[in-house]
């Protein structure tokens, strides 16, 4: 009997699991970036043991990439110090943590994956168990290679109906967001599942994933099927995880062919309103990437809306694609160039300004239509700026429009 | 003895320590710079034994570290809040931060009342009463024990934590 979470972790250690139970687990993977490693590495010192296994760590350089400011220079320079002390080959500086980390194969189905970082959830999507977890959690990783976990209730999403364009897997997690809250999901696996996610691309299950965290999720997952193995293998001696009678803590059913494109109003996440309503609402800033939608579909989305159109004069547009692997696939399509005669300005792979400290820090009473995951005050520059979190699509009919508009009435 | 500093629901570490200041480890710096933004009279009026008390789903988001350690680097005696989000919860008992949940104080308690805590048992002693709160589960206290997660991992290993189960 079991769900996800549970067939996952009762599969790497070999015996049955049941929610509640708090167990010590072997972590297939570990990972921080530039913000986290070096609290991480504090706390690894502190354990005064040598580094688990090289191998099993990946340290990613997306939030301030390259370096902005000296301060941030020199937790560049620690985290690279340490990787080489430690001979950790694993060091990237091409993109966003969680996409990268699905790219290069470190999360794989059935596998356990930690990450300094609330979004780690994301590679739920390949049917692994992976929560976001703080630095001196992933620092006893580094030093022992397990860690705890009470194994989660899990919360199931069952979606159905056909999702579509301009609907996209976004609207439906913050519409879910809106419904449950912010702490709807607390301490529970949020499990996607359904007819809806069985047509879905990767690209959009891991936006599933990815939001499962803001509503409080220790884990976001979906089955695995031929599109997730088309993607990423279970690793040696890992089995395929399904589901085997599960008890779950909760059955939402959502029929996703009803909604409309979606916003979260200022200051939460779950402040969630139809693009109806808040059409009109004029705009400064326009920032479409992050681990949420900086994915290649989110380009395709963004382009084909732009192309022989121009964003707004009076509004900055700022994209950035999540990695080097999609910057340079949306370049080889022509996606980038379209984007850019638009009038949008491209920046190098990364968090760009998702988190408040470069390519597009905003002032005071300015608004912002970010395709990102948070909203909270102060998040991408002055406290009191207004932030709205939307879908690519939405987020690039309102770069041209200068207001937050409504994709379904651009053509 | 200490006093309250109050806050509303959904405080996320994004306020309790802003992007654009947690670039650095520096417990002393980050305590200057906690809520800096939401309660700019917090860094240079709180005092050892002071409790922040807060609503729901308090340390909601980001995952950053920074956030609670710039609360224990402030002087805090503990943080009670009607409910905690899971990252900062963990993160918290991990670094030796106590937090206790409990709704009736987080509802009853104002701004600059005054407080003492037992952290052990989830009580919460204010203007007379005492609320109830949760009392720690058996690992936080382990890790309270020791000191934090890393010295209760570094001095007795995971059996510590697996010969709780059960
Ligand atoms: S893109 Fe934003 S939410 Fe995602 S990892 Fe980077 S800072 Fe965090």
């Amino acid at each position: 009997m079991g769900t996800l979470v549970e067939e996952i972790i009762g599969g790497r250690l070999g015996r049955t699991v049941t929610a509640g139970d708090t167990v010590v687990a072997p972590v297939d993977c570990a990972m921080a970036h530039d913000v986290t490693a070096p609290l991480a590495i504090e706390a690894f010192e502190r354990m005064e043991m040598p580094l688990h296994d090289p191998e099993h760590v990946v340290l990613v350089f997306d939030h301030v990439m390259p370096a902005a400011t000296v301060a941030a220079a020199e937790l560049h320079q620690r985290v690279r110090r340490f990787a080489a002390d430690h001979r950790v080959r694993n060091l990237f500086a091409e993109g966003i943590c969680h996409i990268v980390m699905v790219e290069k194969g470190f999360a794989r189905p059935g596998g356990i994956v930690v990450g300094a970082d609330s979004h780690s959830t994301t590679y739920g999507a390949l049917g692994c168990f992976s929560a976001g977890m703080g630095s001196t959690d992933v620092g006893v990783v580094l030093a022992t290679g397990r860690t705890w976990f009470r194994v989660p209730e899990t919360l199931r999403i069952e979606l159905s109906g056909t999702l579509t364009a301009p609907l996209t897997a976004k609207d439906i997690a913050l519409h879910v967001l809106g419904r449950i809250g912010a702490d709807g999901a607390d301490y529970l696996a949020v499990e996607w599942g359904g007819e809806t996610v069985r047509a879905m691309s990767l690209d959009q299950r891991l936006t599933l994933a990815n939001l499962s965290a803001d509503m409080g999720g220790k884990a976001g997952l979906c089955e695995v099927d031929e599109v997730t193995l088309a993607a990423a293998r279970p690793g040696e001696g890992t089995e395929v995880p399904r589901l085997r009678n599960p008890r779950y803590t909760e059955v939402l059913h959502i029929d996703v062919s009803a909604l409309e494109p979606q916003v979260a109003v200022p200051p939460a996440a779950d402040q969630v309103r139809g693009v109806t309503e808040m059409a009109g609402t004029r705009i400064d800033e326009v920032f479409i990437g992050s681990c949420t939608n900086g994915r290649l579909e989110d380009m395709e989305i963004v382009a084909a809306h732009l192309a022989g159109r121009q964003v707004h004069p009076q509004t900055r547009t700022v994209v950035v694609p999540a990695s080097r692997r999609i910057y340079m696939e949306a370049l080889r399509r022509g996606w980038i160039e379209t984007i850019v005669e638009a009038g949008a300005l491209v920046m190098n792979p990364g968090c760009g300004p998702c988190l408040g400290r470069q390519h597009g820090v905003v002032a005071a009473g300015e608004r912002v239509v970010s395709t990102s995951n948070r909203n909270y005050p102060g998040r991408m520059g002055s406290p009191d700026a207004e932030i709205y979190l939307t879908s690519p699509a939405v987020a690039a009919a309102s770069a041209v429009a200068g207001r937050i508009a409504d994709p379904r009435r651009a053509h | 003895m200490g006093r309250a500093w109050k806050l509303g629901d959904g405080v996320s570490t994004d306020t309790i320590m802003p992007g654009r200041y947690n670039l650095t480890t520096d417990p002393e710096a980050l305590a200057r710079a906690c809520l800096c933004e939401a309660r700019p009279d917090f860094a240079v009026g709180v005092r050892p034994g002071d409790v922040l008390v807060a609503g729901r789903n308090f340390g909601c988001g980001s995952s950053r570290e920074h956030a609670p350690l710039s609360i224990r680097a402030s002087g805090v005696a503990a943080v009670v809040a009607a409910s905690f989000s899971r990252i900062f919860a963990r993160n918290a008992v991990n670094i030796g931060l106590p937090v206790i949940r409990c709704p009736e104080a987080a509802a009853a308690i104002t701004d600059g009342d005054e407080l003492s805590v037992d952290v052990e048992r989830g009580l919460i002693h204010s203007g007379g009463r005492t609320f109830e709160g949760e009392a720690p589960s058996a690992l936080a206290l382990r890790i309270a024990q020791a000191g934090s997660l890393v010295e209760l991992i570094r001095t007795q290993g995971w059996a510590a934590v697996e010969e709780m189960r059960a």
